[in-house]
């Protein structure tokens, strides 16, 4: 890749500013109507530059609200969410989005190439550059000679790939994740995590990802920012001191890993 | 002259529009009426193909067309020795086919009736996906215009079919404006259709990466509707033919329905078959090179389906 590895291995998330800061976030649907639900009470947090953040919560508490208000896609009823120091309205020109379901989110009459061209297009990079862009992108998350494949020839995982490979074709500063991995299998899912792991090492790009898998929260991430259940508030911030880069056999049989996993299925499951 | 009483009112005409009056129409089941998508379907996963499987897929259609052939000679044989006026030797009508329509003078009426299908449909195929985007674009004026589009859809087409006469004459701008009011339909209601069910997601992925709405419309909802919008187009195209023929049979001197209605009215049964086998061919031609341009056009959405339907 363009950009070499220089990321450090851990991340203070001290002194600098943050990229992302959440304030007093509440969301309700339907505000006004008989059927008002509040999908999310009241949420605080802020994710420093170069950060991992993995966000859990129960089924249902509210993690793709949050993340579809972190995003820009939905105006919150009441509170804040800045990235880098402007209050949101749009969706920020520095962030990138990875649905959870990739089948619906690529679009099955474009090519491979041509759904990754999507946001180089909008950016109006010239073809030639597009091109080469297109073939370092796809390279970077394994994907060898699929190009001029349409997306349902492929396998879920592969899909979900392009997907991310799309998310990071425009060189975003952030990428937020909504339960990305839910629909895979589990050694693709493995795969899956040590790719965003390695690209977000070699890119120095901020990540935030919302699931609903204890274990792959601990094994992504620098911190994880526990819901309680619908309507969600901030049960706890728990960092992760596990050393990088992380290794599925070794890092999962770490003893602190099994501790903190503990400590989270403790919150997750205390109600 | 006057028309025949029921030419103009075919019941076909307003049964086929009105089965796409329901705005839940499921495009998978709208797009699987058309035999060319299933026969796609079945025939390979990949879009497009070499030559082999081309030649192949020719045959196996040519040897679809064995129930055809043997009509066409059994009509031929039982009808040798017909004395009756009304059902000529098909030997006659083959003679007087070419004789009429490919030497002699007809064929201008064969130029005149595709000229004005040809612009009618392009006029009702553009405006019908213009304004479905439109009525889907800008919900509220939808909503408000709504009411009054479907009271205009729910008139018979052959009901206008005077007025129009009177207004605007018996010349070229009558026969399109009669094919155009008639064929929009199925094509404007199945875009309007079509992109009212595009997955939201798909809407949300277009803001995540900032696409301007024009791009938006033209990359993700066009695309994303035109399963649906083929088989409005598809329907318009059917509408389009029969609209064609009533325009020429009510107040005409030109076109292939005005020479069958002649030829009836001089008592020259002949001549007044081979009319109507004329309609059948142009009609055939037209469907036929209607699912050519839909099989490339919709190519990722059959071999999506195929995929679909083994996994
Ligand atoms: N568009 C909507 N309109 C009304 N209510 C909604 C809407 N979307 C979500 N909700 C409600 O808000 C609450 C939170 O939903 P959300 O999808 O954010 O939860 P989640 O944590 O992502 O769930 P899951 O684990 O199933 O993905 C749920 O109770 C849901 O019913
Ligand atoms: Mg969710």
């Amino acid at each position: 890749m363009s950009h070499p590895a220089v990321t450090p291995t851990s991340h203070s998330g001290t002194g600098t500013e943050p990229v992302l800061s959440v304030r007093a976030l509440q969301k309700a649907y339907n505000v006004g109507k008989p059927n008002e639900r509040l999908a999310i009470a009241d949420v605080t947090f802020d994710v420093a530059k170069g950060e991992f953040v993995c966000v859990v919560g129960p089924s249902g508490a509210g993690k793709t609200t949050l993340l579809r208000c972190l995003s820009g896609l939905l105006a919150p009823t009441s509170g804040e969410v800045r990235f880098e120091g402007a209050p949101l309205q749009e969706v920020p020109a520095r962030l990138s989005v990875v649905f959870q379901d990739y089948s619906r989110s690529l679009m099955p009459w474009l090519t491979v190439n041509r759904n990754v061209a999507l946001p180089l297009k909008v950016a109006g990079v010239a073809k030639r550059q597009r091109e080469d862009r297109i073939a370092e992108v796809l390279h970077a998350v394994g994907l060898g000679d699929v190009g001029r494949n349409y997306p349902w020839q492929l396998s879920g995982g592969m899909q979900q790939r392009v997907a991310i490979a799309r998310a990071l074709a425009h060189q975003p500063d952030m990428l937020l994740m909504d339960e990305p991995f839910a629909s895979v299998d589990a050694q693709t899912r493995f795969d899956l995590e040590d790719l965003i792991l390695k690209v977000r090492s070699d890119l120095d790009i901020t990540v935030v990802l919302v699931t609903h898998d204890i274990d792959e929260a601990v094994y992504l991430a620098d911190r994880v920012v526990v819901l309680s259940g619908a309507p969600s508030r901030v049960e706890e911030i728990v960092p992760v001191p596990l050393g990088r880069p992380r290794n599925q056999l070794v890092t999962r049989s770490e003893e602190t890993f099994a501790q903190l996993r503990r400590h989270l299925m403790e919150l997750v499951t205390a109600h | 002259m006057t028309p025949s009483p029921d030419a103009p009112s075919r019941p076909e005409t307003g049964r086929t529009a009105s089965a796409d009056v329901p705005s839940v129409a499921d495009p998978i089941v709208a797009a699987a009426t058309t035999p060319s998508q299933q026969f796609a379907a079945r025939s390979g996963r990949a879009p497009g193909g070499g030559a082999g499987r081309l030649l192949r897929g020719l045959w196996s259609n040519l040897w679809r067309l064995w129930f055809f052939v043997t009509v066409l000679v059994l009509w031929w044989v039982l009808s040798a020795d017909s004395t009756s006026t009304f059902f000529p030797p098909l030997r006659d009508i083959a003679q007087s086919l070419y004789d009429t329509w490919i030497a002699g003078e007809a064929r201008s009426d064969l130029w005149s009736s595709l000229r004005h299908f040809a612009v009618g449909y392009t006029i009702a195929g553009v405006l019908g996906v213009a304004v479905g985007a439109l009525l889907w674009k800008f919900q509220r004026i939808g909503h408000a215009v709504s009411p009054v589009l479907y009271f205009i859809y729910v008139i018979p087409t052959a009901a206008l079919l005077p007025a129009i006469v009177a207004i605007m004459g018996i010349g070229s701008s009558m026969k399109i404006t009669i094919i155009v009011l008639a064929a929009i339909w199925p094509t404007m209601l199945n875009t309007l259709d079509g992109m009212r069910g595009i997955e939201p997601l798909r809407l949300d992925t277009a803001r995540v990466l900032h696409m301007s709405p024009l791009a938006t419309v033209r990359s993700i909802v066009l695309p994303g509707a035109m399963p649906q919008i083929m088989a409005g187009l598809r329907h318009s195209l059917q509408i389009g033919v029969i609209m064609m023929v009533v325009s020429e049979l009510i107040a005409s001197r030109e076109g292939i329905g005005f020479f069958i209605l002649e030829a009836q009215q001089r008592f020259a049964i002949t001549e007044m078959w081979t009319g109507i086998i004329v309609l059948a061919v142009v009609g055939s031609i037209l469907t036929f090179l209607f699912i050519a341009v839909e099989r490339v056009v919709l190519a990722w959405y059959i071999g999506a389906r195929a995929v679909e339907q083994k996994g």
